[in-house]
């Protein structure tokens, strides 16, 4: 299904949020993940479904002021 | 020592971790700095890119506040600040709601409404905002203890364009931390900050973008703490005439004219 990720169109097979940042190849704790704008806390990520055109965002320690 | 959401602190000087030219420069200034508490943003994560940053900041052992930098909308501000406090296991967030994208000046009603929002999930909301009076009484009212007011736009290095504002912000909410935060250029900006009462001062181009930023880092860690003796001893108040120091009785050669 396509799904944007990080603003960008992607082709990806996964039912769940957390299928997909597997595929993506993410791993660790220095990330948090965004669904439709909305942050969905790692402990629900692998029961939360996914469908066509979904937003997500994955967002990591930057430095900043 | 002073008390910053109910933790304990030494240094009043608070320092932003981003454009410094290399991540020696960044370790290095932090020390000089004194700074106990640091900013750090969330950005797009490429992956594979790995967890570099995080690690460092994990290992310098300083207390995080993390920045909604560039959040446009109460939507946007909220969703970072609930992921930051996901990765950085921490209520604290510095919220930002940009308004304007030539002054970078915060959007005071998207600010309130994100504010409320985030108070009411058990953050401890750090609102970056103006310098206006009323938006602060009006983020206290949401629950904000702490306020963090410009002095000029971000990365300006313009020192305190309001001053009079500024104090005024002071003298009229004497139980709010106040957190001058954005415009300061020089480390005579943040003593001037410190002298008017407030409680800390939060800065970063002044001492990344400097020559030698952990050298300028030393000099705002010496500034906000002189700032603060100065404002703690009591100030001179200005007067339109001189006033002799020297005492005048047995001024030599004095006679009655």
């Amino acid at each position: 299904m396509k799904i944007l990720i990080n603003g960008e169109t992607r082709e990806i097979a996964a039912a769940t949020l957390a299928e997909v940042i597997t595929v993506l190849g993410y791993k660790g704790d220095y990330f948090a993940v965004a669904l439709n704008r909305a942050c969905i806390p790692r402990s629900k990520q692998g029961t939360t479904a996914i469908k066509d055109f979904d937003e997500i965002e994955i967002l990591s320690p930057m430095q900043g002021g | 020592m002073w008390t910053l959401a109910g933790r304990e602190f030494k240094s009043r000087l608070l320092l932003g971790t981003a454009r410094y030219p290399s991540p020696e420069s960044l370790k290095d200034a932090i020390k000089k700095s004194n700074a106990e508490i640091v900013t750090v943003s969330l950005r797009r994560q490429v992956a594979g890119d790995g967890s570099k940053f995080w690690d460092f900041l994990r290992q310098m052992n300083v207390t995080i506040l993390p920045n909604t930098a560039h959040c446009r909308g109460v939507e946007e501000a909220v969703a970072t600040a609930q992921m930051a406090r996901e990765i950085f296991k921490t209520d604290w967030v510095k919220l930002e709601t940009i308004g304007d994208e030539y002054t970078l000046q915060p959007d005071p009603f998207a600010l309130i409404e994100a504010a409320k929002i985030l108070m009411s999930q058990g953050f401890e909301v750090f609102p970056y905002m103006t310098e206006d009076l009323i938006v602060a009484e009006r983020l206290m009212a949401a629950g904000c203890k702490i306020l963090m007011p410009w002095g000029a736009p971000i990365g300006s290095g313009q020192g305190l364009s309001n001053p009079q504002a500024l104090r005024t912000l002071r003298a009229r909410l004497p139980g709010a931390t106040l957190i001058l935060d954005a415009g300061i250029g020089t480390p005579s900006h943040a003593v001037q900050a410190m002298e008017m009462g407030f409680d800390a001062v939060l800065l970063n181009s002044a001492v990344a973008l400097a020559e030698d930023p952990p050298k300028m880092a030393e000099a705002f860690s010496k500034a906000v703490e002189a700032g603060r003796l100065g404002f703690e001893a009591g100030l001179l108040t200005p007067r339109p005439f001189a006033e002799p120091s020297t005492p005048v009785v047995g001024t030599p050669f004095w006679k009655k004219a």
